[in-house]
């Protein structure tokens, strides 16, 4: 049954400082709200269990693209469209603008921020393989001070993170040191019809002297939370590519994959799939850099 | 009820408007009920369908999705400002006779939707491909048309609007 709005209590103080000393005020007791594109369909299902809501929704202070000098920062406030649009992301991270254009129609990015997609945290969130394979950190505040960790360590458990009550997320930071690495990005099967089980994998890689110097490879779906393969990292890291490296990298994967799923047959479907994923990228390495 | 009705003041349609409602209801019921624009339309109420669409400080949005606070200040544009001057014997905007001429809506529930997702599009592109067509257009769902008339229709306006460049072949 549709949600009742006079059950909810929202109020948008407009400032960062201000949402942070409510946040402190009450711990746990509000929840902030951006573009609502998740909040607002669990409100519309009648699922919204939050009654107190403090919008950070066009607040300057969390809405920004900055270009620094050794690294891009993101605010969390900023929506998959100010990504779309932003020519330095175009450039330098390129499978982040590319997973930005997948977040649903238009309308939807126009209102979808990347803070709202990291929190709520869905193991097949979009934006989070490009962030895992462009080893993002992500910086949390509160009036405390502020932290920051690497990305792959936010994520503590199905839609669970490092987010203590009066914290909110408010930047992240892609370092501005891919330019000469390979890119990879792909998902399979829709978000919407669950019939068909999604995957995504992205990758970067840096090959140097004929052999994979740096990869990362950040995958959706494969884990209750968005998760590096790290293992199958290992199993290519410091190689050649070769018919063996994309074996033994195959093999890792079916290991290493851990999609929730109860349907077995699902899961299974889901760790074939990354493998396949990960072979193409493998595959692609193989021939020469395409120019630009 | 733990709600306080909060005075939320934007401009629709150009027009300055201050409505009385609990911060949380959505603006797709304030724009209905409270200021009778009935153009934009509660199809799946999800974010899924679009029927809902209408603008808000130049982007696209879905007003089932937005609570009416988070548009205080806020410039909003329904179907209803596409051809403002319509009732004073003005103008249909390029787009609704398009949509006429091309047969671009047929019981017209989503039409309100595809005409604002449109009017997005070509705003900001003014000469866009199928393919741009059919991105611009994607999170809004027709059971009627097959989409291909739709299609055409935006097709049509674009090149109306003085372009040199023809509508691709293809
Ligand atoms: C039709 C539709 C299609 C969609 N398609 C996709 C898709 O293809 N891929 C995809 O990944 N997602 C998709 N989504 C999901 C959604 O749009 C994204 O997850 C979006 O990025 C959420 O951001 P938001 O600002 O709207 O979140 P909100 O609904 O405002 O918030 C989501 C969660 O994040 C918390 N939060 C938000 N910002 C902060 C912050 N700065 N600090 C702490 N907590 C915060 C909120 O408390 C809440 O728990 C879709 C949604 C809809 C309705
Ligand atoms: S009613 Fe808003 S998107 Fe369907
Ligand atoms: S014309 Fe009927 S839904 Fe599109």
């Amino acid at each position: 049954m549709r949600g009742n709005p006079e059950a909810h209590e929202l109020i948008a103080p407009g400032s960062l400082a201000a949402v942070l000393h409510l946040l402190a005020s009450e711990p746990g007791a509000w929840t902030p709200i951006a573009g609502g594109t998740e909040l607002m369909v669990a409100h519309a299902a009648g699922r919204l269990t939050a009654r107190k809501l403090v919008s950070l929704w066009n607040i300057p202070d969390l809405r920004f693209i900055r270009v620094e000098a050794n690294s891009i920062a993101v605010g969390a406030g900023a929506t998959f469209i100010d990504l779309r649009r932003n020519a330095a992301v175009a450039a330098e991270l390129p499978l982040l603008a590319q997973a930005a254009g997948w977040i649903g129609s238009i309308a939807n990015q126009s209102r979808a921020t990347l803070g709202g997609n990291l929190v709520n945290g869905s193991p097949a969130a979009d934006s989070s393989p490009a962030l895992l394979a462009y080893d993002a950190r992500i910086e949390l505040v509160s009036i405390r001070g502020s932290r920051t960790v690497p990305y792959d360590k936010f994520h503590t458990g199905y839609k669970r993170n490092l987010l203590a009550p009066d914290e909110l997320l408010f930047a992240v930071h892609l370092p501005r040191r891919f330019a000469r690495h390979r890119g990879y990005l792909r998902k399979v099967g829709t978000r919407r019809a669950m019939a068909i089980a999604k995957v995504a994998l992205a990758a970067t890689a840096l090959i140097e002297n004929e052999t994979v110097a740096e990869i990362r490879l950040g995958a959706a779906s494969l884990a209750p939370f968005p998760t590096r393969l790290y293992r199958t990292e290992e199993s290519i890291l410091g190689n050649a590519i070769t018919e063996e490296t994309i074996c033994a990298a195959r093999t890792a994967v079916l290991a290493e994959a851990a999609p929730i799923d109860d349907i077995r047959s699902a899961a299974e479907f889901r760790r074939r799939v990354a493998a396949n994923l990960v072979e193409e990228f493998l595959r692609e390495l193989m021939k020469p850099e395409p120019r630009p | 009820m733990s709600s306080r009705w909060a005075s939320i003041r934007f401009t629709v349609n150009g027009q300055s408007r201050t409505v009385h409602a609990p911060p949380m209801k959505r603006l797709l019921d304030v724009l209905r009920e409270d200021l009778h624009l009935t153009g934009a339309k509660e199809g799946c109420g999800e974010g899924e369908c679009g029927s809902c669409s209408v603008r808000m400080n130049g982007e696209l949005v879905n007003s089932c999705l937005i609570p009416v606070l988070q548009a205080e200040g806020a410039q909003i544009q329904t179907v209803e400002g596409l051809a403002p001057a319509i009732d004073s014997g003005g103008a249909l905007h390029s787009l609704q006779e398009a949509f006429l001429q091309c047969g671009g809506a047929q019981c017209g529930i989503c039409t309100p939707g595809m005409l604002m997702a449109a009017a997005q599009l070509l705003e900001r592109n003014p000469h866009p491909s199928r393919e741009e067509i059919r991105e611009g257009l994607g999170g809004n769902l027709c059971r009627c048309t097959g989409f291909a008339r739709i299609f055409a229709s935006v097709l049509a306006a674009s090149t109306h609007a003085g372009s040199e460049k023809k509508p691709d072949a293809r």
